[in-house]
């Protein structure tokens, strides 16, 4: 964070950052209606991230966002998925057979509709997680990048 | 030239200069040695792939494409980069003229093999008749839910999304093994400085 000739950077991320978060999430909750879903949704609010680390520095990301906690999320997303495939199994369906999570009547969609919603943020924090991660390890390992660096 | 017509050349002219484009950023790649450049260059031929993508009608794949290509590769290939050196090694004689020719006898099987495709937007394509109008018909009876391919990915085919997810999730989880996410990675410096510096602010104020 020396000099100040990274300014108009600094002041234009902290302006597009939020909107990237936001456009991660209408892409992820928009996904049933529109291209889109959890995976790139993921993609987009990891990416979110990174730009503000590759921006204010990684140790002030890695205090916000912490590894463990990127960890912790990528771990929950794949738990939340395979989850509803044992929920689907435990009312008596197959694995990940969405129309048994209620054990509806033939024609009803709340199971589709649950199981859809549910395993798409299964998708997004595994997937938000993992990036986070992986970037973490690579960006980790220097404690700042320097200009000459580029 | 009837309106018909003029949206096909339209269509043929966007094409053409996508694929230039793409084939001009694709020697640059080849010929340069900065990495910073290669890098910079290969999220830009990600963002003209998505756009190309656009114009033959996959937006979902358009979407992915700019996300994952565009925007997280480049920014790992970033991190990757400030590991290791700015400026890949000239290739020597031999080692430069053996990818070309691979590159060139691939390409070769590659547009032999196209002779059998379709052609794009074939009504009497395979996929035009069987599968994808079996689920244009089904999706909204059985799952009631507007986008066919979401459906298609989270429904129909959860099964092959879960392993998608699998492997998302091994990949975070081999990087961090093989790079550390232990004592030698800078969250474990960062949470230590924390503990440090807390207390001595406590020792100032008393």
């Amino acid at each position: 964070m020396k000099g100040d000739h990274h300014v108009i950077l600094r002041v234009v991320a902290k302006a597009l950052i939020p909107i990237i978060a936001l456009y991660g999430f209408y892409v992820h909750f928009h996904g049933e209606y529109s291209p889109g879903g959890g995976f790139q949704a993921g993609v987009i609010l990891a990416v979110c991230i990174i730009l503000y680390s590759l921006i204010f520095g990684i140790a002030p990301t890695m205090r916000a966002v912490t590894p463990g906690f990127a960890r912790f999320i990528a771990g929950l997303g794949f738990i939340i998925y395979v989850g509803v495939g044992f929920w689907a199994l435990a009312m008596g369906g197959n694995f990940l057979e969405y129309n048994a999570l209620f054990r509806e009547e033939a024609g009803g969609h709340i199971g589709q509709h649950t199981g859809i919603i549910v395993i798409e943020i299964g998708v997004l924090f595994a997937v938000a997680g993992s990036m986070v991660t992986i970037f973490y390890a690579f960006a980790g390992r220097v404690s700042e990048i320097r200009d000459e660096d580029w | 030239m009837t309106g018909f017509e003029g949206a096909t050349l339209a269509i043929d002219l966007l094409n053409i200069t996508l694929l230039t484009i793409l084939f001009v950023v694709a020697i640059a790649i080849a010929r340069l040695r900065s990495l910073f450049a290669i890098v910079m260059l290969s999220g830009i031929y990600s963002l003209v792939s998505a756009t190309w993508f656009v114009a033959l009608d996959a937006v979902d794949v358009a979407f992915t494409e700019a996300a994952v290509g565009a925007g997280i590769s480049t920014a790992l290939f970033l991190g990757a980069m400030v590991l290791t050196s700015r400026t890949a090694k000239a290739e020597k004689g031999a080692t430069r003229i053996v990818p070309l020719l691979v590159v060139i006898a691939t390409g070769a099987v590659l547009i032999y093999a196209t002779i059998d495709l379709p052609g794009f937007g074939d009504p009497t394509s395979p996929a035009n008749t069987g599968v994808g109008v079996d689920f244009i018909e089904r999706t909204y009876p059985e799952i009631a839910i507007p986008n066919i391919v979401t459906a298609v990915l989270a429904s129909y085919r959860g099964f092959d999304t879960l392993g998608e997810v699998g492997v998302v999730f091994a990949a975070g989880l081999a990087v961090s093994l093989l790079l550390g996410f232990g004592e030698r990675s800078l969250g474990a410096s960062v949470r230590r400085e924390d503990r440090l510096t807390a207390p001595k602010k406590d020792e100032e104020e008393s």
